[in-house]
This record gives structure tokens, sequence and C-alpha cells, in this order.
């Protein structure tokens, strides 16, 4: 039996949303497991977006399961592709371990422009995740054991190059708005979200609401949020470099500050 | 029986503190713009973040309604990402459940309920960290004033212990792993009335009074931060509105 001390790479990124308080906090923890079936050489992601009670009572006890269940599953999707997360770096020996990560995500202010906070708080979290380096030995009987690296800073880095980021775009009258607040939403009737790359390519794409929406409308949409996507992601590159580059003596921004 | 000594011979405990003393405490009022009323709270490592909506009219069942005083709800969650080993499922398991109810009696002592018949107050209190429920329950006292509704008194609680024939107060998530006695209390500390007594595990009655000294103490200087906290709060604000 493997016996090993399971170190978390767990990293905490909190986004803070500056007009409309969108408050996301996303915390990433390596476990390991075992490998899909399907998938025997790859590790895999697991989502869970809590939307908890003080974003609004309406949110108690299982209130906010159904919003969710619905941000868990759009990312599920976006990142349903080989090209998002290089899955085969999570694997440690094929069809029998690989890293499993579990990103949970906590839903704290509701402000409006979920779906796109949530995404660059999950790729910022990402961005951050170390998870440790490890071995596996066997030994002559056959049986394997897992070792962990002696150096805590050991570690393996995501790249997340390829990651998407959600976009959403918000049909009011005739026109279109990305970042929208709660009021926008409100006049809102459709809107469609889109995952773009940095590359400005578009990974998933899918229309909300209960309006309906023209088809030119969704090709211009999709024109906008595809380079809105890429501006997004630039910025959100420099700031998560800049926080790296200031090393282990850098401010802790949490609530008190 | 484990290798850890939790007090040594000189009287320092595993993080270096003394016996009676607390761990370093933070503490934010009004982080949420969109709540009535909120606090974060830092304990050590312990950080538990409390929202208060209300007293605004029973939600669900009008039935719930109670004629001469207010409902107060309380919910507990702990992020999934908190604890050493990934917890599943937020909220809604027994033990949230159960310290959601400890949450609700000790506030229903607290909190002037008669002022607001007929209408509900709702406290959900997360837990980013594996920790105690001190650390909510001074949250939550933060918060419910942020929202400026009623209360007796400060709740100040602080957890104790006893190892070794001395008690120790405001225990870190090693010290309550090791197994020993663990006493949660919740003080109001102008009367000195207890809100909410909990103990766990085996203790001799002789050494109950030093145990419940050293959290009663414990939490008089919690209340001293936290009566810090709100003051500081409220001259930021008043000099915002330019008084």
């Amino acid at each position: 039996m493997a016996s090993v001390t399971l170190s978390e790479a767990e990293k905490v990124y909190i986004v803070h949303g500056v007009q409309g308080h969108t408050d996301i906090l996303v915390g990433v923890k390596a476990e390991m497991g075992t490998p899909k079936l399907e998938k025997p050489n790859e590790g895999y992601l697991e989502f869970f977006v809590d939307c908890s009670a003080s974003a609004t009572p309406e949110f108690e006890g299982r209130g906010g399961d159904d919003l969710g269940t619905e941000i868990a599953n759009t990312l599920y999707r976006i990142f349903n592709n080989k090209s998002s997360v290089d899955l085969k770096t999570l694997c440690i020996s094929p069809r029998e371990h690989c890293w499993v990560l579990y990103v949970d995500v906590l839903l704290l202010e509701c402000g409006g422009n979920l779906f796109d906070a949530i995404s660059i708080a999950v790729k910022a979290a990402l961005f951050n995740t170390r998870i440790p380096r490890v071995r596996v030995l066997e030994d002559e009987e056959g049986s394997k054991d897992i070792e962990l690296s002696d150096d805590p800073y050991d570690c393996i880095r995501l790249s997340v190059e390829n990651v998407p980021c959600i976009v959403t775009l918000c049909k009011i009258g005739y026109r279109h708005v990305v970042d929208a607040t709660l009021q926008e939403e409100a006049c809102s009737l459709a809107s469609l979200l889109v995952s773009v790359t940095s590359k400005g390519v578009v990974t998933c794409m899918r229309k909300v609401g209960k309006g309906s929406l023209d088809p030119e409308s969704i090709f211009e949409m999709m024109e906008t949020g595809k380079r809105v996507g890429k501006v997004l992601h630039a910025s959100l590159q420099s700031v998560v470099h800049k926080e790296e580059s200031l090393g282990p003596k850098r401010q802790k921004v949490g609530f008190l500050g | 029986m484990a290798g850890l000594e939790l007090l040594s011979d000189q009287g320092y405990r595993v993080d270096g503190r003394r016996a009676g003393e607390l761990r370093k405490i933070q503490a934010r009022m009004g982080v949420f713009a969109q709540a009535d009323g909120s606090a974060y709270i830092e304990q050590g490592n312990t950080k538990a973040l409390a929202v208060v909506y209300g007293p605004h009219e029973i939600r669900g069942s009008r039935a719930r309604a109670l004629p001469d005083r207010a409902l107060v709800n309380c919910q507990y969650s702990s992020a999934t990402f908190s604890t050493g080993e990934r917890k599943r499922r937020p909220h809604g398991d027994r033990k949230s459940c159960e310290m959601g109810l400890q949450l609700r009696q000790t506030f229903e002592a607290a909190i002037l309920t008669q002022l607001h018949p007929r209408s509900q107050i709702d406290i959900y209190v997360l837990q980013a960290d594996g920790g105690t429920y001190a650390a909510c329950v001074n949250a939550a006292t933060l918060a419910v004033l942020d929202a400026g509704i009623p209360m007796r008194d400060f709740v100040c609680a602080c957890s104790a212990g006893f190892v070794d024939g001395t008690a120790l107060a405001d225990l870190s998530h090693v010290e309550e792993a090791a197994g020993g006695p663990q006493l949660a209390l919740a003080l109001l500390p102008a009367s000195g009335q207890i809100a909410l007594l909990e103990m766990d595990a085996r203790l001799h009655e002789d050494h109950l009074e030093r145990v419940l000294e050293a959290a009663a103490q414990a939490a008089r200087d919690v209340h001293t931060l936290l009566d810090r906290v709100v003051r500081q709060h409220v001259r930021e604000a008043s000099i915002l509105l330019g008084d």
C-alpha cells in the first residue's frame, strides 16, 4: 500500500470586482486518484461551485445548488478539450495513479458578470497551483511505492497558456455590452457566453436567457467576445506575473486589506 | 502517547504561546456592500466570515413568524478547500447543522429579538479554514453589530483545553486534534453570563473550574479586541460622513 503524506497544493485567489462587487474565492487542491478508464494516461479536473448564502439569502440551504451546478457544468464544458490544460502532466503512473485537481469556487458576493469573474479566478488559481513532484518506486515484489520529494519547493506548475476565459455579452436593445452589472443584466433578455483562449480561439459558446437572438447579432457578439477576450487574457497575464514576481514577500491582500 | 509535546517544561505550547495566551486576532467589519452587516475575522490561521441579513420579513412560510419576537436563522458552512482533506459538502452535513443550531442558540440569547417581532434575522457564517466555533461566534457578533441589530452585549467566544494540569486557552488545530478535553465557551462579557458552554471528552470535575476560568478570561480578552475593532470602524465611518 502506498504510504505517503499528501501535501496539498492549495492556492487561493481572491478576485475582487471593482464595480458591482463580485467576490469569488477559488481554491485548488491536488489529490491522488485513479485515472478514468477511457483516459488512462491523464489526470483530470473536478469543479465544484458553492454559491454561499452570504451572496443572497435565497442561496440558503439548497437554494444555491441550481446556480452552482450550472456554473460547474459550464466550467466542465470549457475545459473539456485537449488543449485547455495538458492533462498528461497530471499522470503519475498510467492506469494506476494520477493527480486529480479539485477546483472549488466559492461565490461570496454576486454583483453581476459571474461567469467571467469565475473563469478569471479559476485561471489565476490554476496558474498559481504547485503540485508536488512524486516518483513511483517499484521494488522486487512488484509493489509500488510513491515517494514525495523532500524539497517542499520541488513542484510542477501547470501551463495555463490555453486556458480559456468566459466573456459574457448581454444584449440590451439593439446593442450588446460586456461585463454587465446586476442592473444591466436585469435589462438584458438574452446573453451569449463565449469561452475564448488567449489567442482568440473560441472553445465554447452558449446562449442564455429567455429572449431570442438574431443570427447576425450572434456573429457580431462573437467577434466582440474574441476581441475582448484577448485583451482580458493579456491583462490577466500581466497581473499574475507581476504578483508572482513579488515573490514570497508579497502582500496577501485579503479582506483585511 | 503522541510524540508531540503540547506543553513543554518551560510552559510553552507547540506554537510558542503561553498557556493563557490568545492567537493573533485581526478583524474587519463591513466587508460586503450588499449585505446588511458583515465581518471577517482571523484568529491565527482560522479565518471566518459572517454575513447578516435582516431584520426582514419572514421568508418562506408565514406560519413560522413569532408574534412577539424575531426569528434568528443561522447557517454555518465550511469551504470545501478549508480542511486538510477536501470536504465534499460545504453545508448540510451533521456537523454544519449542529453548528448552525448552536450559533442560533447563542445569538437568541444576545439579540434583543423583542424589538423586531414577526421578522427574521439571517446569520451566515463561512469558515475558510478548519477551525472552531469561537471564530464563528466572534465574526457573527461583529457582523450583527455592523448590521445595526440591537444586542444585549457582545458575544465573545473562546475555546479551552487541559493538558498536564494546566488549562490552555484558545486551542489551535494541532491541540484540538490531540484529543484532550475541549471546552467551548460563549460569554456576554459585561454581565459575565454564559450564552453557550460545550465540553468534549473527559475532564475531572475538580479541573472544570480552572478550565472555565481560563476560557472566560480569554473571552474577556477577545472582547477587548473586538471592542477596539468596532470603535475603529465607527471612527472611520464618521470620518467618511464628515462629522
